[in-house]
């Protein structure tokens, strides 16, 4: 038993530092590290530079232009790129449809939108949630009615995560509403510019524009828009959201985000000293790092089986609770380090292309903006409650 | 990266497993517990013959030459049969201290006859007052030519009372709490001057109060250099709390099951109790923390036996503190989820959630580990 890399995973691990330290740009990495949103410019850059080097679509297979890596490697990939300050991948193309096609897809569809994931020319958002359906996904209404070559679809989604930079968007659309609710749902690809659909957008706690409505008013769809049989959409919901659930402990972008705790720690004062010398805030950094280190360590474990040919069960559900309470726990120190300092809010400030003199400093703007921020992380996904669910019944057989 | 166990690991597991299976029934355990000795001579016995109490013993004296992965083993099995041997107290902890400190004649002496189980060690390192640090240490050793003359007293030595031989800490120099000036000396529990106050603990095993009174110790009984052992005890704590982990891991893993077992047998408003959510939720918290105590088992197993470090002594820390975080918790969730049955002294998970809730006064509590980690934490 041992748990350090192969030399060949380390020489990797090294060849992914160098490319980080060459290749992110530091205007990027120094966006993420302070907190901010990154604009859909930023995104695409980093996207453009990681799709030269052949490394964008890690995930994916060689014949569909992945770059062959071990689940190890990936890991290792994500993990550096993230304590480096990389932006994570916007995954809804690259991470989220694409697998879906590619499992579930007719030939003309993979040869169409595959390669225009990997070139950037298409962004995808997700169509899942709606005002009525959101744990529970099966409760979709938004109708898609057959007539000849297309479906009509009538409905709206909600929480769409950056769909104001979308061309293309995949929906589950209910197609037979007399079925039992996952029966009856079919999973389409639909043009954002098509008529009748409009995007509004919504602004969260901090102030934000990340997530959008999208309602769609007898919108045309194609039917060879259709990706698997008709009524069979849940299968590629479940299928997705696997793919989805696998990366979400967020290690590295934790490990990432208390190094930067660390040194605002280092430099904030309380009682004339560092405020990490303060035995009180030294023992809650040490509690979230031992934390840390513990769901790195059973994240190693699920890959190391995940190579011996398992498959990520519903451990994957244990990580990411503890992943994102991980995540919340450093946001919300962050946030208490800056003291009164945290209180300001000035958008101006917070906006990810400012370059003009901070009130007080650079990574006090954005702190208590993302800590609200992040409680998005325990709800979405699966919430924390519906990943106990799974537990229960996956794991427990209860 | 490899969290598989060798073939030879594997069959030392199935050989231990099967052993407590079919002879440490709650029952049994229960009567041990009750007996004059407070555990079994005869599984003792067992043990030895199958080489078992050897495990942790160099194979240069007569043991098997295992490493942090076969103690982890060795005490997570025991650890599921509530087994109250002093397995982790003598072969891992003690036995450690002397292979560590002790020279060749010593080791060549006493090694063997603890490898084949006929001689059990203590460490008496503890005092009333000194909470779980191994540098305040106020018992005190005067040298008087060859000889050293030790008075004081030692406080809840655990596996004390079936002690052959006592491992005792004392000061040679210095004030109470530095790290510097303790000594380890070799002590019959039956030489003159000494008094043992032997008493069960609640969560099981049998440990002892030591008063010491000018007892005599020859230049034999001293082990390693006098005033220089600290550093020693303490790696030997850290690898014995890392066998400790695993002990607690296996009773943890048999409580979870009494209670998912039980969660699917009981009946209340006509369905099986584990059908309410408030319950299920509780249940998959405990797994998330029996996960993360299984991964930080594994890691301090692997970490046990490397060379002192810091960072060593850091993760070493923070696996303590993960797993007895993850024993309190598991404990009393495991006797809320089975009600009032859960506190029966009849029941074994009352057993284990007592000894999960007091393994973290073994060794060290949770805020010890923690405040040692915070010691060694890095600054970026």
């Amino acid at each position: 038993m041992y748990f350090e890399l192969t030399p060949e995973d380390e020489a990797f691990k090294n060849e992914v530092r160098g490319f980080l330290a060459e290749a992110l740009p530091e205007d990027i990495a120094s966006k993420v590290r302070l907190g901010k949103h990154l604009g859909k410019e930023d995104h695409q850059r980093w996207q453009q530079i990681l799709a030269k080097k052949g490394w964008y679509a890690a995930n994916w297979p060689q014949d569909y232009g992945g770059p062959g890596w071990s689940v190890v490697q990936k890991h290792i990939f994500e993990e550096e790129a993230a304590a480096a300050g990389a932006p994570r991948l916007v995954s809804f193309g690259v991470n989220m449809v694409a697998p879906v096609i590619m499992q579930f897809g007719t030939q003309e569809q993979k040869d169409y939108y595959l390669p225009r994931i990997l070139s950037g020319e298409d962004w995808w958002c997700q169509g899942y949630s709606e005002p009525g359906a959101g744990s529970d996904l099966a409760a979709v209404k938004t109708r898609a009615v057959r007539e000849g070559d297309f479906y009509v679809v009538d409905g709206q989604k909600t929480w769409t995560t950056l769909g104001q930079y979308a061309n293309k968007i995949f929906c589950l659309v209910r197609t037979d509403p007399q079925a039992k609710p996952q029966q009856g749902i079919t999973f389409l690809l639909i043009d954002m510019d098509s008529p009748g659909v409009s995007i509004r957008p919504i602004l969260t706690l901090d102030g934000e524009h990340e997530v959008n409505e999208v309602f769609f008013d007898s919108v045309r769809v194609p039917v060879a828009n259709r990706v698997g049989e008709e009524n069979k959409g849940w299968t590629c919901a479940k299928y997705l959201l696997t793919h989805e659930r696998t990366g979400q402990a967020g290690v590295g972008i934790s490990k990432a985000a208390l190094a930067h705790l660390k040194q605002v720690a280092g430099r904030e004062m309380k009682n004339g000293k560092p405020l990490i010398e303060d035995p009180l805030f030294r023992l809650r950094l040490a509690e979230v790092e031992i934390q840390l280190l513990a769901v790195e360590i059973s994240t190693l474990r699920i890959l190391a089986a995940v190579e011996g040919g398992g498959a990520p069960g519903a451990e994957s559900s244990i990580l990411k609770i503890k992943g994102s309470e991980i995540r919340q726990a450093i946001s919300q120190l962050l946030r208490q380090a800056l003291g009164a300092n945290a209180l300001p809010f000035l958008q101006d400030q917070i906006d990810p292309d400012f370059t003009g003199e901070y009130r007080y400093t650079d990574y006090a703007a954005a702190a208590a903006s993302q800590y609200f921020n992040l409680r998005k992380l325990s709800i979405y996904g699966g919430s924390n409650e519906v990943q106990k669910n799974i537990i229960a019944k996956m794991i427990l057989e209860l | 990266m490899d969290f598989n166990l060798t073939e030879e690991q594997q069959m030392l597991q199935d050989m231990l497993s099967r052993l407590v299976r079919d002879h440490y029934s709650f029952e049994k355990r229960m009567s041990h517990y009750a007996s004059q000795e407070g555990y079994s001579t005869a599984f003792w016995q067992q043990l030895a013959e199958q080489g078992l109490t050897g495990v942790p013993i160099d194979e240069a004296y007569g043991g098997f030459g295992g490493g942090g992965v076969e103690n982890m083993l060795l005490m997570k099995e025991l650890g599921r049969g509530l087994c109250l041997e002093p397995v982790l107290a003598s072969q891992i902890f003690a036995a450690g201290l002397l292979q560590q400190l002790g020279n060749k004649e010593q080791k060549e002496k006493i090694l063997p006859l603890v490898a084949s189980g006929e001689l059990k060690l203590a460490a008496a390192l503890t005092e009333t007052n000194s909470h779980y640090s191994l540098q305040h240490v106020a018992c005190r050793a005067r040298q008087q030519g060859d000889t050293w003359f030790l008075s004081g007293q030692k406080s809840v030595v655990v596996g004390g009372a079936s002690a052959d031989l006592l491992l005792v800490s004392a000061r040679t120099a210095g004030e109470q709490g530095d790290p510097e000036g303790i000594s380890l000396f070799l002590v019959e529990p039956w030489a003159k001057g000494v008094t043992r106050n032997a008493y069960p603990c609640i969560d099981g095993p049998r440990a002892c109060d030591l008063l010491l009174d000018e007892v005599m110790v020859g230049r034999g009984g001293v082990l390693g250099k006098p005033g220089q052992v600290f550093t020693t005890l303490q790696y030997q704590q850290e690898r014995a709390a890392a066998a400790a982990c695993a002990e607690a891991l296996g009773s943890m893993e048999e409580a979870f099951t009494l209670t998912l077992d039980y969660l699917k047998t009981r009946q209340q408003f006509g369905q099986p109790i584990g059908k309410f959510q408030a319950l299920q939720h509780r249940m998959a918290d405990m797994r998330g923390e029996l996960e993360l105590a299984t991964s930080m088992t594994l890691l301090a197993a692997s970490l046990a036996d490397h060379p002192p470090s810091d960072e060593r002594s850091r993760k070493l820390a923070a696996s303590r503190f993960i797993i007895t975080r993850a024993a309190r918790f598991i404990a009393e969730q495991a006797i809320q989820l089975h009600g009032g049955i859960g506190m029966t002294w009849e029941y074994a998970l009352a057993h284990h959630a007592k000894r999960l809730v007091m393994l973290s006064h073994h060794l060290g509590d949770e805020d010890t580990h923690l405040q040692r980690f915070a010691d060694l934490l890095k600054a970026s």
